[in-house]
């Protein structure tokens, strides 16, 4: 390179994706720790899948292979996966979720930061398209499977689950608000079922926790900004806090929107992903809003229980109007935006 | 206030400076080398034309080519010695073309000619300081190498109320600025006082970074008693010492995009540039040395050095001491800024601030991979452009898109490439899209200009046949009038 600088930053994509999969860990071991080591199959699994189909895709496409598989992207997305599927699903859902996620949503569009979507969003959205039971079965906490039989369930696909899984709180409220076929409130779905804990789903606080403190450590090492957290918690809350001041008995409180699903993990290390997010300051809070307010209707009003994951893959299709409409001010003009 | 930071979003970034140790060694003099080739064109505008010839005896401080043209700037003998030619080397740039050079041979002696000093320049004029100013060759020392009596009138005529004096020097690895503050106070602020009579300005402000603490300290004991000028720490942020930035940090003025900081009512000058003033005046010594940094990890023994223009690369190096590693890469400037050299065969020149040498392990070539869209080049950029949009844009020959975003108010300060965790060279983008965009703009007028031509032409020729034709019916109308005329009175025509 003949050009200035001279003089770099000592940063690379490796450093980056390497410290978004450290400040996953405070997750991961409040899953081990509540809910036993199968979480760590899935995650093993996903991992070895991302880099397999990863690197037959590089091969595919004539691309050298371990400079673009040694840049930690495909882990981060196995991780991704793993966390957000249940954690005991059958060995082929989390094989085939990373494979659709890395050689159709990333490799298919061209690699790293060439693909439109979020790629562990996308492998979600599929999965409870295409198995809504299945990616619905989340264990309960408190009565941990030893590992044994953690691993009969992931690799032996025998699905006889009910004695261990439950509803998710989100599923449980959804549920219970509206398919029992009479009017309830959220007080007499809460009192009667066991998986609602102090803030979200009982003893899952401790995991919503972790995504926090990995959070705010990705903010304190400036792999990320405040813009997305901050603005998807914020308008997540004040619009739950809003309905709910209205209406306590029919919609959730803020609190329990927060603690609940992938809010948290979707704050921190999903909406922050940098290929599929605005770019731009003001873009990035736009973002996020326009992605909180999504996942409050469709956790509202929607068929699924949680509406995270089809809220960033709307919200991504949005991103090139979003940054085109966001540009920062140019210094010295007197308007922002475009130059005339 | 750390945690506050987090909030933040500051344009620049933070490099680590390596400015110390080489900026606590006391200015060393090198011995004079064997042969100076002084180019003569060291400034922005036309080139010096020479005035000397092949074997003239000529003083240290003798003229050797005269300005020519409204910008341009006198080149002065950096020593005593004999002309022995007058042609092309190799310019020091990374594109290594010839430029047109004086080389002179020192005698030795070292001996200067009889000083011209203004003594009293504050109760002349301020056009006579001015001329001395232009008369000592002095440009702008920053870098940017503008003949600095163009611009201390430019001060004048647009009524200029704040002058900025930067001292921020703000690339990394560079110290000469702020040795020269630690060493010179007195004759910078000297330098200062006369920009302030030759503009007109009200009050002078120093900008210096506050990594600098001993330069501050100098420049504050020395200022004491000149109410006009003020000392003000910035904060040590790269670029700071670009001028714009600089502006808006020590007086809260934005230039416009398509305005000059004269147009704000306030004018940029670096330390070394007052610096050279004070000597131009005071000292009736024409701008022949300056203080150059030599730094990085291959130098023998990096500092300062006082070193007369034209001495070549190498030869600065040896004097020095030499290399204590084979160097990978020669800078001429600064890390961010700065040019390669294509080799160490050339010479220094006014604009000089410093030469590096990186050894393997410091220039590390690492192969650059797609943009992860991450942003950071955004946050970085002081011209609140979007870098990665702009080389996305680039990168499809939509280069007027990328203009659209800004693209020609970029600096090339290089914050975006610094901070990109791709390694995308964004600035070489950005370079190949101005000059592409100007290029084409250029062939553009061209091709305006013959079509415009060509019509001109079409025009005349058409214009010229109508007239004919005209001329021709008219003719035709009165042949045939008379015709009539002599056909209906037979008798008159054979009567005339």
């Amino acid at each position: 390179m003949n050009n200035s600088p001279y003089f770099r930053k000592p940063t690379s994509i490796q450093v980056i994706m390497f410290k978004v999969l450290v400040a996953l860990l405070p997750a991961v071991a409040a899953y081990v720790w509540l809910l036993g080591a199968g979480i760590l199959v899935n995650v093993a699994l996903a991992s070895i899948t991302a880099l397999a189909g990863e690197a037959a895709m590089l091969k595919v496409r004539g691309r050298p292979i371990t400079p673009f598989l040694s840049d930690g992207s495909a882990l981060v997305t196995a991780w991704l996966i793993a966390l957000t599927f249940p954690p005991l699903s059958p060995w082929w859902l989390t094989v085939a979720g990373t494979l659709f996620a890395v050689v159709v949503v990333k490799q298919l569009y061209g690699g790293l930061g060439q693909n439109p979507f979020n790629p562990a969003m996308a492998a979600f959205a599929v999965m409870i398209v295409a198995f809504p039971a299945l990616m619905s079965q989340w264990p309960s906490v408190g009565h941990p499977l030893d590992f044994s039989a953690q691993l009969k369930l992931i690799l032996g696909g025998l699905r006889e689950l009910d004695a261990i899984t439950g509803a998710t709180p989100l599923d449980a409220l959804r549920t219970g608000l509206r398919e029992s076929g009479h009017p309830v409130t959220i007080t007499s779905v809460m009192n009667g079922n066991p998986a609602f804990g102090m803030a979200g789903g009982k003893g899952w606080e401790l995991i919503v926790l972790g995504y926090l403190l990995g959070g705010l450590w990705l903010w304190q090492q400036k792999v990320i900004t405040w813009h997305i957290p901050l603005a998807f918690l914020a308008v997540l809350g004040a619009i739950a806090g809003i309905f709910h001041l209205a209406s306590p008995e029919h919609f959730a409180s803020p609190l329990f929107h927060l603690a609940s699903g992938g809010a948290m993990l979707g704050a921190f290390f999903i909406l922050t992903d940098p290929i599929s997010s605005a770019t731009t300051p003001r873009g990035k809070l736009v973002f996020a809003a326009g992605a909180a307010l999504l996942t409050w209707i469709i956790r509202s009003f929607g068929a699924y229980p949680d509406g995270v994951a089809f809220s960033v893959l709307l919200m991504n299709i949005l991103v090139p109007l979003i940054d085109m409409y966001t540009q920062p001010p140019i210094f010295g003009h007197k308007e922002g935006g475009q130059k005339q | 206030m750390a945690f506050l930071d987090l909030f933040k979003s500051h344009w620049g970034v933070h490099p680590q400076d390596h400015k110390r140790p080489a900026a606590d060694v006391p200015v060393r003099r090198l011995p004079l080398s064997s042969r100076l080739t002084i180019p003569l064109s060291q400034h922005v505008g036309a080139s010096a034309r020479p005035r000397v010839l092949v074997g003239q005896k000529v003083l240290k401080g003798e003229c050797l080519a005269e300005a020519q043209g409204n910008i341009s700037a006198p080149i002065h003998a950096p020593t005593s010695g004999t002309v022995v030619a007058i042609g092309e080397i190799t310019a020091p740039h990374p594109s290594g073309l010839p430029m047109l050079a004086v080389t002179l041979e020192p005698d030795g002696e070292d001996r200067w000619t009889e000083p011209d000093v203004l003594t009293d320049p504050f109760s002349e004029s301020p056009q006579a300081v001015a001329k001395k100013v232009a008369e000592a060759g002095v440009v702008g020392l920053g870098g940017a190498t503008f003949p600095s009596a163009v611009k201390l009138a430019l001060g004048l005529r647009s009524k200029v109320d704040t002058l900025i004096i930067n001292g921020s020097e703000c690339e990394p690895y560079l110290s000469c600025d702020d040795r020269l503050m630690r060493d010179r106070a007195a004759d910078i602020l000297s330098g200062v006082r006369l920009m302030l009579h030759t503009t007109g300005a009200r009050e002078a402000r120093v900008g210096i970074e506050d990594n600098k603490p001993e330069a501050i300290k100098a420049m504050f004991d020395a200022a004491r008693g000149f109410g006009q000028i003020r000392i003000m720490p910035v904060p040590a942020r790269y670029p700071m010492g670009s001028d714009r930035q600089l502006i808006v940090e020590l007086t809260g003025r934005e230039v416009p995009s398509d305005s000059r900081a004269a147009d704000v009512g306030v004018l940029v000058n670096n330390v070394g540039t007052a610096h050279a003033v004070h000597q131009a005046v005071m000292l009736g010594r024409p701008l022949v040395s300056r203080l150059m940094t030599l730094n990085g990890g291959a130098m023998a023994y990096p500092g300062n050095y006082e070193v007369p223009i034209g001495t070549l690369v190498s030869d600065f190096v040896e004097l020095s001491g030499g290399f204590s590693a084979a160097p990978a890469r020669l800078i001429m400037g600064g890390p961010m800024m700065g040019n390669v050299l294509p080799h160490a065969r050339v010479p220094v020149v006014k604009g000089t601030a410093g030469i590096l040498a990186f050894t393997a392990a410091e220039v590390e070539e690492v192969e650059s991979r797609h943009c992860i869209r991450c942003g950071t080049c955004i946050r970085a950029c002081p011209m609140g452009l979007m870098p990665l949009e702009m080389a996305a844009h680039i990168r499809a020959d939509r280069l007027e898109d990328a203009a659209k975003l800004g693209l020609t108010d970029c600096i090339a300060c290089g914050c975006c490439a610094y901070v990109c965790p791709s390694r995308i060279p964004l600035v070489q983008y950005f370079y190949h899209a101005k000059g592409e965009l100007s290029a084409r703009e250029r062939s553009k007028l061209r091709q305006e200009a013959t079509r415009k031509m060509a019509a001109q032409r079409q025009d005349r020729l058409d214009r010229e046949a109508r007239e004919k034709a005209e001329i021709a019916a008219k003719r035709k109308a009165e042949r045939e009038a008379a015709k009539a005329a002599a056909a209906k009175q037979p008798g008159a025509g054979v009567e005339a």
